[in-house]
């Protein structure tokens, strides 16, 4: 069994522990426990029946849990039988597990915490060393959040916006780590799939599986990033694009648009192109004005820019960037780009090296660095 | 989460306001300090904000490289340097707002006559990683 196949019994688990009475907090502790133990003892002698041991060992590590705190507080605790699982499937458990850690008390951080680790069966220091924090860190991180929800009923409705949320950032802004979050977050997307019928998951899945596709492309050999028009394409991964594009299509075919199901629109005319220069950009610019009309952000219509650029040539797409607020994240990039392109190397490079000086990570830093530095030897 | 750097200064920030050199406390007034610090990480690890941190002492020496074949060459600490760290803490927050207040709270530790020091502290953005979806 693999580490995955192991994790994805977690919430299973959890949900069995939750309906046999105990509460979410302490159930997800005693799962966790029993993840660890399974970590150790598997690879020299599995079981025959995985989930039922994790359950046993969990529901052992609880009820010793809830016995030395009963003894503690010096008053009886009523759990000593094995009551039965009621009568809740473990596909409804699942949903309400990813629910309950995307719970919009949380903050995005406690939230993406939260739902790694009890949904995702990750290990704290799993987390820990994902997002670059001291295991100890990690584990206030999320207790305080399970405290956050300890009054949330298990069976209370959510909100699948909330939970997509939180699984674009794991999967969009994951560090490096010995888990690979974005793999995890795919994994946990379409787990969610699985169990819940609704558009916008399956957007957001197809979105994944086509970023996820480029991902070796992405970087070239000297560690930098490749930007989307130089990516060597025979490196893309057809059988995730193939798979995303049919995710989309099938989603979109329900005409219940979402800004997931334009997004992985978008990312799919781009992995539609046998050559950065066969996109469809006219098309790219039709969904990127879907995309505004349903989340009205400026960045999108900053992206918009350039896809207008490309579609109706330079003047046009810093036409559509005249518009928006020079302050926004990445403008000067968008303007060096466009700039370039409309011929006028010098105020490009300025713009390149300003925008070099905004970046807020280090790849784009010194991608843009060497965009400024290429037009310079130009001049 | 962002990650910051919070940086405190032997030399080279502003004056703080409550102005008076350490070894002018009293040694109850340098335990209160120290436990205020202290109590301060530990309650950063309480709200998973806390990453690392490290106390700098005054002296520093200058390293450059000298050439194929050579040692590096040492000198300094030169007095002219007008900066001088004197320790680091890294917090992963919410926001720069969240970072703005930590900053703040730190700035609080008691001095002379128990009364905050109120120093100025430098508070730097560390860059994050590449986003996967950019486009």
């Amino acid at each position: 069994m693999t580490p995955e196949e192991l994790r994805s019994l977690t919430p299973g688990v959890l949900g069995i522990l939750v309906r046999r009475g105990a509460d979410f907090a302490a159930a997800e502790d005693a799962v966790q426990d029993a993840l660890v133990e399974a970590l150790r003892v598997w690879p020299d002698d599995p079981p025959r029946d995985p989930k039922g041991w994790l359950v046993t060992v969990a529901w052992r590590r609880f009820l010793d849990a809830a016995r030395s705190e009963a003894a503690r507080r010096r008053r009886e605790e009523a759990a000593d039988q094995e009551p039965p699982p009621g009568p809740a499937s473990s596909v409804d458990d699942t949903l309400q597990l990813y629910f309950l850690c995307a719970h919009p008390s949380l903050t995005p951080a406690s939230a993406v915490a939260l739902t790694l680790r009890a949904v995702g069966g990750l290990t704290t220091r799993q987390i820990a060393e994902a997002y670059l924090v001291p295991e100890a860190t990690m584990a206030q991180r999320i207790s305080r959040a399970k405290r956050t929800v300890s009054r949330v009923r298990f069976d209370q409705p959510g909100d699948v916006a909330t939970v997509l949320r939180v699984l674009y950032l794991v999967f969009n802004e994951g560090y490096t780590g010995d888990v690979d979050l974005a793999a995890e977050a795919i994994r946990l997307t379409r787990q969610l799939a699985a169990t819940i019928d609704h558009p916008e998951v399956h957007g957001l899945l197809a979105l994944m599986l086509l970023h996820h596709a480029r991902r070796d492309a992405r970087t070239g050999d000297d560690g930098g990033l490749v930007p989307l028009a130089e990516q060597d394409r025979t490196r893309w991964d057809t059988a995730l694009i193939a798979e995303g594009v049919l995710i989309l299509q099938a989603a979109l075919a329900r005409d219940r648009l979402g800004e997931f199901q334009a997004q992985a629109a978008i990312a799919a005319l781009h992995a539609d192109a046998p050559h950065a220069g066969e996109t469809d950009w006219v098309q790219i610019v039709e969904w990127y004005d879907e995309l505004a009309r349903l989340t009205d952000s400026p960045v999108v219509r900053l992206n918009r820019a350039v896809a207008v650029g490309e579609a109706d040539g330079a003047r046009a797409g810093l036409a559509a960037l005249s518009d928006l607020d020079q302050t926004l994240p990445r403008y000067a990039a968008v303007a060096a780009y466009l700039h370039e392109r409309d011929g006028d190397r010098k105020r490009a490079a300025r713009l390149y090296a300003e925008a070099a000086a905004q970046a807020s990570n280090l790849a784009e830093r010194d991608h843009l660095t060497r965009q400024a530095a290429r037009l310079h030897r130009q001049l | 989460m962002a990650k910051y750097l919070l940086l405190k200064h032997y030399r080279g920030a502003p004056a703080p306001v409550n102005d008076v050199p350490m070894e002018k406390w009293t040694p109850e007034e340098i335990s209160a300090h120290i436990a205020y610090m202290s109590d301060f990480a530990n309650r950063l690890v309480e709200t998973g904000e806390f990453v690392s941190e490290q106390a700098l002492l005054p002296e520093g020496t200058w390293v450059r490289y000298d050439g194929e074949g050579r040692p590096p060459v040492t000198d300094g600490p030169f007095a002219e340097t007008k900066d001088l760290i004197a320790g680091f803490m890294i917090i992963d927050v919410d926001s720069h707002e969240r970072a703005v207040e930590l900053a703040g709270e730190l700035s609080a530790a008691p001095g002379k006559d128990g009364k905050p020091i109120h120093e100025w502290l430098e508070l730097r953005p560390c860059f994050a990683e590449m986003p996967t979806i950019t486009e």
